[in-house]
């Protein structure tokens, strides 16, 4: 072969890739020393597959994501061997030059399109903008071309929606527009950062439909999630980041099916979902002593703890919530699945009494709940108790852990100093914190520690009832694992109900003994958790559970 | 869903919508009759509450001295005044009279309080204007060449902001008399017409609030640059000014048109200030006067037209607010 | 909280802040001059000297002289201590009706709250000028009236900052917990609205106490506040309006004072707020 001829074979080869990446090191500056965030990081993107990089917060795959778009952010320090998008070598592009990549050739995807378009601009404008800035001179062809657009990923009445702004559409609609504004200029590359975090399974569905018929037309997708299910729909590779490492790489079905990294293998068991009912989705590194706080009067398994007959609930009105009835017995799990706007936080919020129903009853262990003066409800109140979504805000901000706990044991317990110190401790054991942790204030725990110390407040007034809205909802896969885990223990040991709320179906799947489906303020549907995940009735029950992920 | 229970949910929602509208603005016209009248009676409050017999210090303020006064010398003032009707009457008269323009006469001069600031008021409100205006244009630029750069940028940033706010009209008009009439000689000392002559005492009024809503601008600017969308805009090859000016301005200068409504009042109270430093025309000497003199009728008009004014504003900053955030109409 | 949290608030940052440090010196020159002036001041306030009128600032006079020959420096330093009990009036009249005005808007019964909200919403319409005008008009000119004026006047602003912090406390997340932990609403207010609505009006009361300082020398510029021959500062610079031209200094000067002693204030107050937040 000719010089010329091998140069253009080696090239062929090299255009094949549409990005390639390899040992890319990204590192900030702070205080006179360089973290490093990503370490060596390598990949190749062929067009028209998707690779995928999974990890938990922390694991420096956003970073990369934004490098690959030269926007890593200030004070960063980037360096590869080589960053190539098809023959264009990245690693030594000047911003200007950046500009005109962006949009054109490498689209990029966020979550939540009501954050990540301009809430004060119609999205129809947000697409044009795009085709503004890499050379479309013509406002009237911008404008046609951005109904065109929305038409194909799907918008109906595309000329009616552009002129709308985001929050004037529902969830799915406006998260095509966001994926049309990404693909307006047909790039070769479309780099997705958690593209169906914070949405409603049907509209994740959707999104993934979409990511998919892109894919079909020759781009390469690199996909960023923490959410093994979506990648497992559309990733043709699978690279797992932790610490800014890859830990594993490899085709998705061998890596999802045959993991060989215990991280790996790790964050695959810590999925709930069907078939994790009943068993730890954690691995157990600490065992739960066998300390018995004082337990509530348990009277017997069949015992109801908490009747909601017929509660219905207007907010400037309209029906947030529409005779809802339900009933929660001793020791049981009552799981309330429904999407965004469902009612089920409300639901809670009236079983909780922290909000009155417009009609209904509510009662507490036999006593009347929802009819009583919040006088005469206080002395009930320590038998029922709430964790929330995020903990941090129900802490007094100036107070420490201890503090918190020591407040919300009861004071008729009638206890000296000592002996409450002793029984915050106690409270911490069984959450599996350390002792030393009642002297910090919760803005410098963790997320899971936080949730923890939630739990143990909750535990501190040892109720019969425990509700759950949405309290592993902003956790890591695998610290939610441990809570979930540490809630199962905890109903094992104390024989508390839960009432627990959660839009995430695998979790209501795992935890629950029985399901209630709500949805626009009703439940349409409710039984045993199996019977419903398996053979569900209601067409949105159906909808709902179809629009689910495969599991992994 | 068919598409005529879409359409059906569409024509409730906008129903809706304007039953909603109509209640707040109904809510706002209510506000401001509240306000007016606040004004008035706190107008009229104060003019009863003038130590001693009323028809006494009238006479005294008007012939310059403090002495016993008889009956018969005050019986005219008594009668012009309408003192000696019962304290509600009077309300009533006041209010009455408020409604018909009428502001009251002045103690000193005996003159309509109307006639007496109403000829010098153009000068003030355009003093007034010019100065909101400038203050704007300062904020702007500053802010949004300045708002979430690194450190040192922003602290500056920041700096400049709270001193500027914080330099009382009196002081940096002189210095700016100083600077840049006396010394440089760029500007005329006293006087001056047209746009030469009211630039420095804008500035005065201006500098100080664009570095007040400089603050709450500023805050907003850079947690609106750390918002997904703005990314998205970047994503798509926009450059940095231009996400600035395109995107997050919108955003950041909300809490400024909120603030507009309110600096009406202070920048024209300012302006009072300001116009005795540059010696320009405008209620500024006749209200400091009249203060000096308790001749309250004076001081209570500028009051209530000040208040008519804010609530003038103030609508129509509501109104401005509403057009640029439509989620404001639609929540 | 206490005095000895806010110094020890103040003084525990490990990396020295220019601002802050440079404020706490005005602060202790500005405490000096009240307590002391004799000992700081070159000259006697009142001391005339006719031959050395009108001069500009030298070393012999730092501050320059008025037209009588009266040492700028010296009557800035014998003025501290009256303008800083007017403003230290002010500002404790202001916090005062702030705080109880707040209160009662933010806790009050729902026709107490919503009067007194009502209330302060509309006084604070008025610009604070003419508000102080209004009451200087009432009652006279003087040194009082304008402690009341100014102290009244700047009231409905922090009152409206009281009532934001404690409505903020009285809706935030722990409030709702501590409910449903089934603890009653004195308990509630006791533990949690009250220790966090105070918590930011450290910082409020020195910005009042600039602020107050700089309006009511406005009102002294204007003529309507103290009676020469007194060295409070909006005195002097009302003294030397009529020099403006030949001796500007006699204005600048005491202006920047003001606007110093403002900032200085204002910047002490936001660190021990800043700090007081970080973590106790």
């Amino acid at each position: 072969m000719t010089i010329v001829e091998l140069q253009q074979e080696t090239d062929a080869r090299r255009a094949s890739a549409a990005l390639t990446v390899r040992n890319l090191w990204v590192g900030f500056a702070r205080d006179g020393r360089t973290r490093d965030v990503v370490k060596g990081v390598s990949f190749a993107l062929e067009p028209g597959r998707c690779v995928a990089i999974v990890g938990e917060s922390g694991s420096g795959k956003s970073v990369t994501a934004r490098t690959l778009a030269g926007l890593t952010g200030q004070g960063a320090h980037v360096h590869a061997d080589e960053i190539a998008l098809g023959d264009r070598d990245l690693a030594a592009l000047g911003e200007r030059e950046w500009r005109g990549i962006r949009g054109r050739r490498i689209g990029f995807i966020q979550q939540d399109a009501l954050v990540s378009l301009d809430p004060l601009r119609p999205v129809g404008r947000e697409i044009e903008e795009a085709l503004r800035l890499h050379g479309w001179r013509s406002r009237s062809a911008r404008r046609r071309k951005a109904i065109d657009l929305l038409d194909a990923v799907g918008v109906p009445e595309p000329a009616r929606r552009a002129t709308q702004r985001p929050h004037e559409l529902s969830g799915g609609l406006r998260q095509r527009a966001l994926i049309a504004s990404a693909i307006a200029l047909d790039p070769e590359v479309v780099i997705a950062d958690e593209p169906t975090t914070a949405l409603d399974v049907t509209v994740q569905a959707q999104v993934l439909a979409q990511l998919e018929a892109t894919k079909a037309r020759g781009t390469s997708i690199l996909l960023i999630s923490h959410d093994l299910s979506v990648v497992a729909q559309i990733a043709d590779e699978i690279l797992v980041m932790s610490g800014g490492e890859i830990v594993e790489q490899g085709p998705a079905r061998e890596v999802l099916g045959s993991p060989q990294h215990p991280y790996t293998q790790r964050l695959i068991d810590a999925v709930p979902g069907s078939r994790t009912r009943g068993e730890r989705l954690a691995p157990q590194d600490r065992a739960t002593p066998n300390l018995h706080l004082p337990r509530p009067e348990s009277v017997g398994r069949d015992d109801v703890v908490l009747e909601v007959r017929d509660v219905s609930k207007r907010f400037a009105g309209a029906l947030a919530v529409d005779g809802v009835s339900f009933t929660l017995r001793r020791g049981e799990t009552l799981g309330i699945v429904g999407e965004s706007g469902s009612g089920k936080s409300t639901t809670a919020r009236i079983a909780l009494a922290l909000e009155t129903a417009d009609e209904g009853d509510v009662r507490l262990l036999g006593t009347a709940w929802s009819g009583a003066a919040e006088r005469d409800r206080r002395a009930l109140r320590p038998r029922i108790g709430v964790v929330y979504q995020d903990p941090l805000s129900s802490f007094d901000p100036r107070w420490s852990v201890g503090r918190i706990l020591a407040d919300a044991i009861p004071a008729h317990a009638g206890l000296a100093r000592a002996e409450r110190e002793q029984r915050v401790i106690d409270l911490l054991a069984q959450v599996a914190l350390p002792a030393e942790t009642r002297v910090r204030l919760p803005l410098r725990l963790s997320g899971g520690q936080r949730q923890r110390v939630a739990i143990a407040r909750a535990l501190a007034t040892s109720p019969d009832v425990i509700v759950l809205d949405e309290a592993v909802s902003a956790l890591d896969v695998s610290v939610q694992a441990q809570i979930l885990d540490l809630l199962a223990d905890l109903q094992d040991e104390y024989g508390l109900s839960y009432l627990f709320i959660s839009h995430d179906l695998g979790v209501i799947h795992h935890v629950s003994d029985r399901v209630l489906v709500m949805t626009g303020g009703r439940i349409v549907e409710e039984g045993d958790a199996d019977r419903i995940f398996r053979t569900p009735e209601h067409p949105y029950t159906r909808e709902l559970i179809g629009a689910l992920p495969t599991p992994v | 869903m068919t598409l005529t229970s879409s359409t059906e949910r569409r024509a409730s929602e906008r129903v809706g919508r304007a039953v909603r509208g109509g209640r707040r603005l109904a809510l706002r016209v209510i506000g401001a009759v509240v306000v007016l009248w606040g004004a008035a009676t706190a107008a009229f409050l104060a003019q009863i509450a003038l130590p001693g017999d009323r028809a006494t210090a009238i006479f005294n303020i008007r012939a310059g001295q403090a002495q016993e006064r008889t009956p018969e010398e005050l019986a005219p003032i008594v009668d012009a005044f309408g003192l000696d009707d019962p304290v509600l009457l009077q309300y009533l008269h006041y209010i009455g009279g408020l409604l018909r323009g009428d502001l009251g006469t002045s103690y000193q001069q005996f003159r309509p309080v109307w006639d007496l600031i109403g000829e010098q008021l153009a000068a003030t409100l355009t003093l007034t204007l010019a100065g909101i205006v400038l203050s704007w244009i300062l904020m702007v630029a500053w802010v949004t060449l300045t708002a979430g750069r690194g450190g040192r940028f922003r602290n500056v940033g920041a700096a400049v902001d709270t001193i500027a706010a914080a330099l009382p009209p009196y002081w940096l008009g002189i210095l700016l008399l100083l600077v840049f009439a006396l010394w440089l000689g760029w500007f005329p000392v006293m006087g001056g017409s047209g746009l030469i002559g009211i630039l420095l005492p804008a500035l005065t009024l201006a500098i100080p609030l664009a570095g007040f809503m400089g603050q709450s601008v500023r805050a907003e600017y850079e947690h609106t640059l750390d918002q997904p969308f703005v990314l998205s805009a970047r994503m798509r090859g926009m450059g940095d000014l231009s996400v600035r000016l395109r995107h997050v301005l919108r955003h950041a200068s909300l809490p400024a048109v909120t603030l507009t409504g309110w600096a009406l009042g202070a920048t024209i109270s300012g302006a009072v200030i300001v116009e005795q430093i540059y010696s320009r025309p405008g209620i500024g000497k006749t209200l400091v006067s009249a203060v000096g003199a308790q001749d309250l009728p004076v001081v209570t008009g500028v009051v209530v037209l000040v208040a008519a004014l804010y609530v003038v504003a103030n609508v129509l900053v509501d109104i401005a607010y509403t057009l640029i955030d439509s989620r404001l109409r639609t929540s | 909280m206490t005095v000895i949290d806010a110094a020890r608030a103040v003084t525990s940052r490990s990396r020295l802040d220019p601002a802050l440090v440079a404020s706490t010196i005005a602060a202790v020159l500005f405490l000096a001059a009240a307590a002391v002036p004799g000992v700081l001041a070159p000259y006697p306030p009142t001391a005339l000297a006719l031959d050395s009128a009108l001069e500009a600032p030298s070393l012999a006079h730092p501050f320059g002289t008025d037209q009588i020959g009266r040492d700028l420096l010296s009557r800035v330093v014998f003025g501290t201590r009256e303008s800083l009990l007017i403003g230290f009036g002010a500002a404790g009249i202001a916090l005062v009706a702030a705080i109880v005005l707040g209160s009662l808007a933010a806790l009050g019964g729902r026709i107490v709250s919503a009067v007194v909200g009502r209330l302060i919403e509309v006084v604070f319409a008025f610009p604070i000028l003419l508000l102080a005008l209004l009451l200087v008009s009432i009652l006279g000119p003087s040194a009082w009236t304008q402690v009341v004026a100014v102290g009244v006047s700047t009231a409905p602003g922090y009152a409206r900052m009281v009532r934001g912090q404690i409505l903020s406390a009285k809706n935030a997340g722990y409030v709702e917990a501590a409910r449903a932990l089934g603890h009653g609403p004195w308990r509630i207010l006791r533990n949690h609205v009250l220790p966090n609505a105070i918590r930011p009006l450290v910082a409020v009361f020195a910005m009042a106490l600039g602020q107050s300082i700089v309006w009511a020398s406005g009102l002294s510029f204007l003529g309507l506040g103290v009676a020469p021959p007194s060295s409070e500062w909006g005195a002097l610079l009302d003294a030397g309006r009529a020099f403006i031209l030949q001796a500007p200094w006699l204005t600048f000067i005491p202006g920047l004072i003001i606007v110093v002693f403002a900032l200085a204030a204002t910047t002490i107050g936001t660190r021990i707020q800043r700090s007081l937040e970080k973590g106790e």
